[in-house]
């Protein structure tokens, strides 16, 4: 059974559409409240997947992502670690990225190493930026994404932020799964192409082993490849550039 | 009780800072915690906490200004707090506030901060400030210790209004003071009724009645019967033209006209004339409703907010987002889409020119464009859609226009409130803000109105709506609720009474969940406090529903049942506060009867154009804030939330290009969908509202069919912002924009599914003087296309490809655009041929749905120099463009052919493998090539004479138009 859990809680809005790109790739979901797994009617241990979806989870007051993650860890710490080491798929989409660094669930079970802030510009941003997985990354998400592609980003916090030692050790570890890339191909920290100043120019970073895997770009809005802003000059292509990523999901619940 | 001061700092040179003041029986520990695991981010921040009696010389921050909500104002960063103290195990803080400070080291002069902080940093509405410019503990300490004040308790009561021996002089006065905005006829009947039943009314009846009978809630004005005359006649129509324009044709009789309401008469009255097949409810429910296919329905509604927007910018346009969308969650609806168009006066307005009072156009913006973009973005619905303008006419009285579209299940929404239902509350608790809204709509802003209304401000909390949305979608999906409306002007008594009008309703306010104690029993009935919906819920639904509801953390509160008597029977702790009959309460009341006399203008001379240089005036349009890029405001709003953005509202190369109109696919199994466009036109609104209303009917309804869409399957929504409809001026062109709404629709064939009115829309400054903003008329269209595939954009897309203009040029600058960078304007109002737009809109899609368009972009504001110009640098594309071959109606000069603003008119981009079926499609109608796209990025317009006019870069045309001012 290749089940995953979607995420919901007060101010989560992006479940439908991930819940929707995974039923494409062939799973089956399951829309949950977080409430539901604390008070124990649903159990995480019975989903072989999880998805944190984006939105804005409490208003994304006292930060971006914090109070989900506070929540998270207080009323489901043990299950989630449990669910992690046990190698199932955990993918955190914008504030669901938020949500796993706060948690500290990324980079790797610490708080406190690594954060999103506000973006460089002061201002909430949505636009489709390029993008860069690396091949050498342990992310079972971005398995075959050789080439660059496309994901569109919405959000007022995506400024990933880390000391210098943690970022050297996500570098060394090839936990730098996904970076904003400029014309060129390379990593950039310009604006508009680097959207938020990022470190690095990282959109997103995995755990590890390689199954924790948040990004702040939305590949829930790039799986129909009529979600992309270009088909009209380039012609339609067979799925959207976000597709890949919840057909690696599926294979990797099918490995476990 | 000890309470903590606890200062978050950025790591970051920031000169912002956040404070929170936190109450309660807390330990160190429980600080500390709550300090670490909430309230900062130590990859972020430095954090630092004390006792509040404590000193505060480690972190003297003076010269500062620390901004806090008032007592009793909605602080959702703070509720959050509490709600993560509990999640955390910290069960004993009781009081949480936020403050924020801003530190401005180079003020050292106590008045200056002060007055910057008044003017740029804060709203003293809602907000009060500390303001610093030496270190001065006391004072924070005391500006502290007010903020955790609780409110003085005070006892509720329920007063008597002795009304039965009023004269009609103390009954204007009751009326004038206490805001009810009841003339006095009403009045009168309101005196008549309490002598019958032989009682005064109290607060709370009157109360009730004024929210009812108000403006907003009854269109007292488009109900109204209107005798209608015009001082000065145009020649009699001919016959042809009479049957084109028949409402326009009764207007200009000899005798003038009687009106029977402008809803009943124009609008009402085209929609059943037209009869279109797939319209479900128009003007009975929140929102209007179409058929989208055999299994689904969608709605649309667009609300404004303008007079809360003008006194709290970012609350007001909040709110005016959180309203709307739950209009369309009254229709049990998903909303899929937002759309918003702004009025703003000049951005660039000399300070001096500002009245008293009345917030900068800057400000303005800035607070509702962020108003607009937390609301939306936090409900996770896209915004594909809308405009900004500006004008002189909107300094003092800013225009909000926000809409939303739901999708349903078709027959989902049920509407069959029984007798014993129970009547329940739904999502954010009742405070003190919003009073008076309804009828607050209803008054004149004046330079004082910000302190006598204050009230009327509502602060949102998007999140809590949200959950709203989730737990009654899925108690639509149950079946769990037989009716359903949404808290909105005039709070639970409109919304109880309206549900309750055919069968009665009795309520017991006590059991309503407030913010704050305090409220008399008449204003928990009234508040507009946000994100509250109302639903009818069989008593076996009732746990269910209940349950439902908790198990996500919304509130949802049983305050009464339906009943039988037909009697609106409201009490607080038992005591009667409202006891009145419905049929009074919907019924009562006398019709208005109003007079609207109209004067033509007198046509403009035309004189010669000052400028002959068309391609600086060309980068002065592009320049024109109207018609310059809105990237800056778009890019904040999110489009693509929901992942069915299928035409984006900027497109071309490099994303940045202006779309006619915004696509979506609402459902992922099928690629049927909708596209949303807009018309808005006040410049030609100020020469006649009936050539303003054909005008911005047929720029909506451009604005969808160029992306693609069907006319024949497309819907409109009316939102008229006027004056005073009282001076008989002003309703004249209110009547007269009505009537052209009327033609407009039976000759499209397009009917009205919704509308609303905002009126009054008037500024009194100090000295008495009367200022309405321009009339204007919001038309709101959406068109469904069969296949999201099908849908275009307007950036040129291939060199070698052939550009046609369709429609025809007239010398029609009145209102136009050009004259505001130094061009004509010839007082000619454009003015729509309604025999010939409806047969090209058909042509032109049965055109863009075959295939063979590879772009299309209408023309507007600034006419085909500007359609041009945008067309090719958002494809990054040259274009070559002859002017003697634009298809006239008579002999024109080049700047008239560049810049007359003639209506139902498109730049039509075809490959050559399409032009003979092209040409085909629109065969018998004025179209003509008139240039190319060329691979050379330069945009080059031969003139009549068969020189070169224009040469510009294409490049640089877009660098003038992405100016942001």
């Amino acid at each position: 059974m290749h089940k995953v859990l979607v995420l919901r809680a007060p101010g989560i809005n992006c479940d439908g559409e991930a819940a929707a790109a995974m039923e494409l790739a062939g799973a089956e979901t399951a829309l949950v409240h977080i409430n539901r797994l604390a008070d124990g009617s649903v159990r995480l241990a019975d989903y072989a997947m999880l998805l944190i979806p984006g939105g804005f989870a409490y208003g994304d007051h006292l930060g971006a992502g914090r109070m989900l993650a506070v929540d998270l860890i207080h009323r489901l710490s043990e299950d989630l670690h449990t669910f992690v080491a046990d190698g199932r798929p955990v993918l955190g989409i914008c504030n669901g990225f938020q949500v796993l660094v706060k948690t500290g669930l990324l980079p790797d079970h610490a708080v406190g190493r690594a954060t999103l802030i506000d973006n460089a510009s002061a201002h909430y941003e949505c636009r489709w930026t390029r993008l860069a997985a690396n091949p050498a990354s342990p992310c079972i998400f971005t398995a075959g994404m050789d080439e660059p592609f496309d994901l569109p980003v919405g959000h007022g916090e995506g400024r990933f932020l880390a000391d210098e030692a943690t970022l050297e050790r996500l570098a060394a570890n090839q936990q730098i799964v996904v970076q904003y890339i400029d014309a060129s191909g390379l990593p950039t920290d310009q604006y508009p192409a680097n959207p938020n100043g990022a470190a690095r120019a990282i959109a997103g970073i995995c755990n590890r082993a390689g199954n924790v895997f948040g990004l702040m770009p939305h590949p829930d809005r790039a799986f129909l490849p009529q979600q992309h802003p270009q088909w009209r000059r380039r012609g339609l292509d067979q799925a959207g550039p976000g597709m890949a990523m919840f057909n690696n999901a599926v294979k990797a619940m099918k490995r476990i | 009780m000890s309470s903590y001061l606890v200062t978050v700092r950025p790591l970051e040179a920031n000169t912002h800072e956040r404070l929170y003041l936190l109450a309660g029986e807390l330990t160190a520990a429980d600080v500390e915690r709550l300090t670490t695991e909430l309230l900062h981010d130590p990859v972020a921040h430095t954090a630092h906490w004390q006792e509040l009696n404590s000193s505060f010389a480690d972190s003297a921050p003076a010269p500062c200004v620390e901004i806090a909500f008032r007592p009793g104002v909605t602080d959702n960063e703070a509720e959050t707090i509490l709600t993560g103290a509990r999640h955390i195990g910290i069960k004993r803080l009781v009081q949480a506030k936020t403050i924020r400070r801003i530190r401005l080291p180079h003020q050292t002069n106590l008045a200056d901060l002060q007055a910057y902080a008044y003017d740029e940093l804060l709203n003293d509405l809602i907000e009060t400030a500390y303001i610093a410019s030496v270190p001065d503990d006391q004072g924070r300490r005391s500006f502290y210790q007010h903020l955790l004040e609780i409110p003085a308790p005070h006892t509720p009561s329920i007063t008597r209004v002795p009304l039965r021996d009023a004269s009609d002089a103390e009954l204007e006065r009751i009326s004038r003071e206490g805001i009810l905005a009841l003339t006095l006829p009403e009045m009168q009947a309101i005196r008549e009724y309490f002598t019958i039943e032989q009682r005064d009314p109290t607060d709370g009846e009157l109360e009730t009645i004024a929210q009812t009978w108000s403006e907003h809630c009854r269109h007292k004005t488009f109900r109204a019967r209107i005798s209608y005359r015009q001082t000065s006649g145009e020649p009699p129509a001919d016959r042809a033209f009479a049957a084109l324009h028949p409402a326009l044709a009764e207007l200009e009789a000899a005798d003038g006209a009687v009106i029977d309401g402008l809803l009943k008469h124009y609008l009402m009255r085209a929609t059943e004339a037209v009869r279109n097949p797939a319209l479900l409810s128009a003007f009975v429910d929140n929102a209007g409703i179409v058929a989208f296919d055999d299994d689904f329905e969608i709605s649309f509604k667009v609300e404004t907010h303008n007079h809360p927007s003008a006194l709290e910018p970012f609350g007001g346009a909040n709110t005016g987002v959180g309203g709307v969308v739950r209009d369309v969650l009254g229709v049990s609806a998903k909303p899929i889409a937002i759309t918003d168009v702004l009025c703003f006066g000049p951005a660039d307005l000399p300070e001096e020119r500002l009245s008293p009072g009345v917030l900068h156009p800057r400000r303005i913006r800035a607070g509702v464009v962020a108003g607009v973009r937390d609301y939306g973005n936090k409900l996770g619905i896209p915004n594909i859609n809308g405009a900004i303008l500006y004008d002189e006419g909107y300094v003092a009285n800013p225009l909000v226009f926000c809409g939303t579209v739901g999708i349903a299940p078709r027959g989902s929404h049920p509407r069959g409130v029984q007798p014993g239902d129970a009547i329940v509350v739904i999502g954010g608790r009742t405070g003190r803000d919003g009073i008076h809204g309804a009828t607050f709509s209803s008054v004149e802003l004046t330079h004082d109105t910000a302190e006598t209304v204050g009230a009327a401000v509502q602060i949102g909390d998007p999140v809590t709506e949200k959950t709203v949305i989730d737990v009654l979608l899925q108690a639509r999906e149950l079946g769990l609720y037989s009716a359903i409306t949404d808290c909105g002007a005039g709070g639970l008594s409109s919304a109880v009474g309206e549900m309750g009008e055919e069968t009665g309703a009795q309520v017991e306010l006590r059991d309503v969940p407030l913010k704050y104690a305090g409220l008399q029993p008449w204003e928990i009935w009234i508040s507009e406090a946000q994100e509250r919906m109302v639903v009818a819920v069989a008593p076996d639904n009732v746990q269910r529903l209940l349950e439902l509801c908790a198990g996500e953390d919304v509130e949802a509160t049983v305050i009464g049942v339906f009943t039988d008597d037909g009697y609106l029977n409201v009490r607080y702790a038992g005591q009667p506060l409202v006891d009145i009959a419905m049929e009074f309460l919907h019924s009562g009341g006398q019709r208005l009867e109003l007079q609207a006399t109209w004067t033509a203008q007198a046509p403009q001379t035309a004189e010669a154009s000052a400028r002959s240089d068309h391609g600086a005036t060309l980068a002065a349009l592009l320049a024109h804030p109207i018609i310059a890029s809105k990237e800056n405001v778009v890019r904040t709003y999110d489009h693509e939330v929901q992942g069915s953005t299928i035409l984006k509202p900027l497109v071309g190369v490099g994303e940045d290009g202006p779309g006619d109109a915004g696509a979506l696919q609402p459902r992922i199994d099928s690629l049927r969908g909708i596209v949303l466009g807009c018309g808005i036109n006040p410049r030609y609104g100020k020469i006649d509202p009936y050539w303003m209303a054909l005008a911005v009917v047929d720029e909506a309804m451009r604005n969808v069919v160029a992306a693609g869409g069907d006319p024949s399957q497309t819907w409109i929504l009316d939102n008229f912002c006027w004056g005073d409809p009282k001076l008989p001026d002003r309703l004249a062109g209110l009547v007269r924009a009505a009537a052209g709404c009327h033609d407009a629709a039976l000759a499209y064939k397009t009917p009205f599914i919704s509308g609303k009115d905002s009126l009054n829309n008037e500024y009194r400054d100090a000295q008495g003087n009367r200022v309405a903003i321009p009339p204007t008329l919001l038309i709101s269209a959406m068109a469904l296309v069969p296949d999201v595939l099908k849908t275009i954009s307007m950036d040129a897309k291939a060199a070698g490809n052939s550009l046609y203009l369709v429609g025809t040029t007239k010398a029609e600058l009145g209102g136009a655009l050009v004259a505001e960078v130094g061009g004509l304007d010839n007082g000619r109002v454009p003015q729509v041929d309604l025999a010939m737009a409806p047969r090209i809109l058909t042509a032109l899609h049965s055109a863009i749905a075959a295939g063979q368009v590879r772009a299309c972009h209408d023309l507007s504001e600034g006419g085909l120099g500007v359609a041009a110009a945008e067309m090719a640098f958002a494809g990054e594309l040259g274009m070559a463009l002859d002017l003697r071959a634009v298809p006239a109606a008579e002999a024109l000069d080049d700047a008239t052919i560049l810049w007359s603003e003639s209506p139902t008119r498109f730049l039509v981009e075809v490959a050559p493998a399409h032009s003979g079926a092209f040409e085909r499609s629109l065969a018998e109608l004025p179209f003509a090539r008139v240039g190319a796209i060329t691979a050379t990025p330069s945009l080059v317009v031969s003139g009549q004479s068969g020189v070169t006019i224009i040469e510009a870069d294409v490049m640089d045309l877009k660098t003038a138009w992405q100016t942001y001012r």
